[in-house]
């Protein structure tokens, strides 16, 4: 079905009912109990998962496939965001037309910095990548003003021309009418559950990119792409020119990311300068290596791995660990709230910190790996990993090439 | 007139000559090689052979075309083939797998996107494949990860990805160093195979005496980047030249 194997298309159709139950299974508890605060089913955060979700499965093309480590990806995310603002701007605030112009703007940006970053491989490729961004970022709050309104960010104003709003057109964001900020809530028992136009658009657009990633991973293109990251000897002395596929690659993983910015546009309609930062690029890359970079759902994984910490650590404050510890003793209690307090709220990146170097040095597949390795212990097999030969998905060495 | 004419061919690196004023004229079909001790330049001659390296000077010209100034994969198009001194594959895929990529180099040139293309819907591409994998004894061990292969089988699975490319000139960089009796034996047995099965010319580099006398049908002793002696094998094992050639290294 839908030109996949038999297993493929269970995992798709798998992949497709986590995405649209998502606002249940994200929260397992009921509103009001104690631990309501780990509840995630919220649009905002869901939106998130869904909008990193398209960005690491695009990275992953380049990355997991190729073994191209890209540290300029967070430029493309810029370009997607500002494209849709235009779009608002100048038309109006249906996320069509910006979406459309987001991923060709991207994809011919991406076109352009792989061509120059692809000529050097390994560190220099990301060196390069890297510079790239960092140059978009500056350029965005300096001489591109008058396209990124600087600082203050890219936003619609009263005065924009926006020649196609008619007269009872939503003024927000919105598909042909339906508007990305609404949201039915439903109440069942104690439990709440949020299902919101946007999250259903990003979930259905994430949806058809994790299908086109699976097409392109079975292709004869995606195994192309896994034999560079092994050989590129014998891939020139097999006649074939390894350029022009890093390059299709690059670029099909910046039109992916061009699409995540612009979604992110069309969740909230802003677009700034510091979305094309290196810490910004930093993240997929984290992403990615976190939840195993190469494997389809790894990604994915890790983009909600990632945004679900951020979103919980960042919460909690030292009210929320006294409350915690409040029925421990008051040394046990002050002592505890002070080892934790440095890696929550502002220190959530400590935590980060810490958990990418945990999953890095045990677990170097990523957090699929974890999953194998537990579905082993369960199931009883030998504790030695599966030969890439009988496993649907493909696992690199992290250590990409270099010139 | 030769498939593969070598006309004059120098090469130094720094002050050193690897080649020296080489000529080589190989007629189709043949087996050729080229012998020499240690350090006689066998496989920088091959280098400049695949576009690895451009002489100083010289002209290399194969099926009437000329390859110098072309880049391997355009000279790998051209019909030229390459069997490393450590065997190249990719060996993070499967046995499999690593024949897919040859085929698809075979058919669609140096690049082609199909990017949403089912691979089990190659069904040619699958055919040929895995009538190769049969016919180097190797389909058994398809699923297997190339990694994993022995060296014979790294060796083996080489070759048959080259062979599947049907290519018009095979060339052999030591195709049985470091591997023992036995397995050098098969190899040998291969190579006759391939070779009596196929209009295919081959060009060997090597230095074990007994695989070049088993195969070949002319011999070229290279010494310091020159040419000393073309010859038939027969003539080769008494020749002075040669003695002194190999048993000064040997000594
Ligand atoms: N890239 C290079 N740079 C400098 N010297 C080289 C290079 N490649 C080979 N040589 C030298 O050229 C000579 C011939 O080498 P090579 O062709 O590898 O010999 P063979 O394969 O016959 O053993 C050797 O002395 C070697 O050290
Ligand atoms: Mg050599």
């Amino acid at each position: 079905m839908l030109g996949l194997s038999k297993k493929d298309t269970f995992f798709f159709l798998f992949v497709v009912f986590l995405t649209m139950a998502t606002p249940i299974i994200l929260q397992p508890f009921p509103e009001g109990s104690a631990l309501a605060q780990f509840n995630a089913g919220y649009p905002d955060l869901m939106q998130r998962f869904a909008i990193y979700g398209i960005f690491a499965i695009g990275f992953n093309i380049l990355f997991g496939l190729t073994g191209y480590l890209s540290f300029g990806h967070a430029a493309f995310l810029g370009v997607g965001s500002y494209s849709v603002v235009w779009m608002y701007k100048l038309l109006n605030y249906n996320v069509v037309p910006g979406l459309v112009l987001a991923i060709i703007t991207s994809g011919l940006f991406a076109l352009l910095i792989g061509y120059i970053s692809l000529r050097r491989s390994g560190i220099y490729f990301s060196i390069l990548t890297l510079a790239f961004a960092q140059m978009s970022f500056n350029l965005a709050y300096s001489v591109l003003t008058p396209l990124t309104n600087g600082e203050t960010g890219l936003q619609v104003y009263n005065d924009d021309p926006q020649i196609l709003l008619g007269a009872n057109h939503p003024l927000g964001p919105h598909f042909f009418g339906i508007v990305m900020q609404d949201s039915a809530k439903i109440n069942v028992g104690g439990w709440q559950w949020t299902f919101n136009n946007g999250y259903y658009f990003c979930a259905i657009i994430a949806v058809i990119a994790f299908y086109l990633s699976l097409r392109i991973f079975r292709s004869p293109f995606g195994t192309m792409l896994r034999a560079i990251k092994t050989n590129q000897t014998r891939m020139n002395y097999t006649g074939l020119n390894p350029r022009p596929y890093t390059l299709a690659a690059f670029v099909i993983s910046g039109m992916y990311a061009g699409l995540a910015g612009g979604l992110l546009a069309a969740m909230d309609p802003l677009a700034g300068a510091e979305r094309m930062q290196w810490t910004a690029s930093g993240e997929v890359v984290l992403m990615t290596i976190l939840g195993g970079a190469g494997t389809l759902m790894g990604p994915v994984l890790g983009a909600g791995f990632i945004k679900y910490f951020e979103n919980i650590f960042s919460k909690i404050n030292d009210g929320i660990l006294h409350h915690w510890f409040s029925a421990l003793p008051d040394g046990v209690e002050e002592f505890l709230v002070f080892i934790f307090h440095p890696f929550i709220g502002k220190g959530w990146s400590l935590t980060l910190g810490l958990l990418f170097m945990l999953v890095v040095i045990f677990l170097p597949g990523g957090l699929i790996e974890g999953g194998r390795r537990l579905g082993n212990l369960f199931t009883g097999k030998s504790r030695k990993p599966t030969t890439p030969a009988k496993d649907p998905e493909h696992h690199p060495k992290p250590a990409p090439h270099v010139a | 007139m030769g498939i593969l004419e070598v006309t004059n061919v120098n090469k130094r690196f720094g002050g050193l000559q690897a080649l020296g004023d080489v000529n080589l004229d190989i007629p189709a079909g043949t087996v050729h090689a080229i012998i020499g001790p240690n350090g006689a330049g066998k496989s920088t001659l091959l280098n400049v052979l695949v576009g690895k390296l451009i002489p100083d000077t010289g002209t290399v010209m194969f099926d009437g075309k000329p390859v110098l100034g072309r880049k391997p994969y355009e000279i790998n198009q051209m019909g030229i083939s390459r069997v490393f001194q450590t065997p190249e594959i990719f060996s993070d895929l499967t046995v499999f797998e690593n024949m897919l990529i040859p085929c698809f180099a075979k058919r669609d040139g140096s690049f082609r996107m199909h990017a949403l293309e089912s691979m089990a819907r190659e069904k040619d591409i699958i055919g040929k494949a895995e009538h190769m994998l049969s016919d180097v004894n190797m389909i058994d061990k398809r699923n297997m990860v190339a990694s994993s292969l022995s060296r014979g089988d790294k060796r083996r699975l080489e070759m048959a990805m080259c062979l599947v490319q049907e290519p018009k000139l095979l060339l052999l960089d030591e195709p049985t160093a470091g591997m023992a009796r036995a397995d050098t034996n098969n190899t040998i047995e291969l190579l006759k195979e391939i070779h009596a099965s196929r209009e295919i010319t081959m060009v060997i580099i090597e230095h074990d005496m007994h695989v070049v006398f088993s195969l070949a049908k002319r011999i070229t002793v290279l010494a310091q980047g020159t040419p000393l002696v073309e010859d038939t094998p027969e003539n080769i094992k008494g020749h002075p030249k040669v003695k002194e050639a190999y048993l000064g290294e040997a000594a």
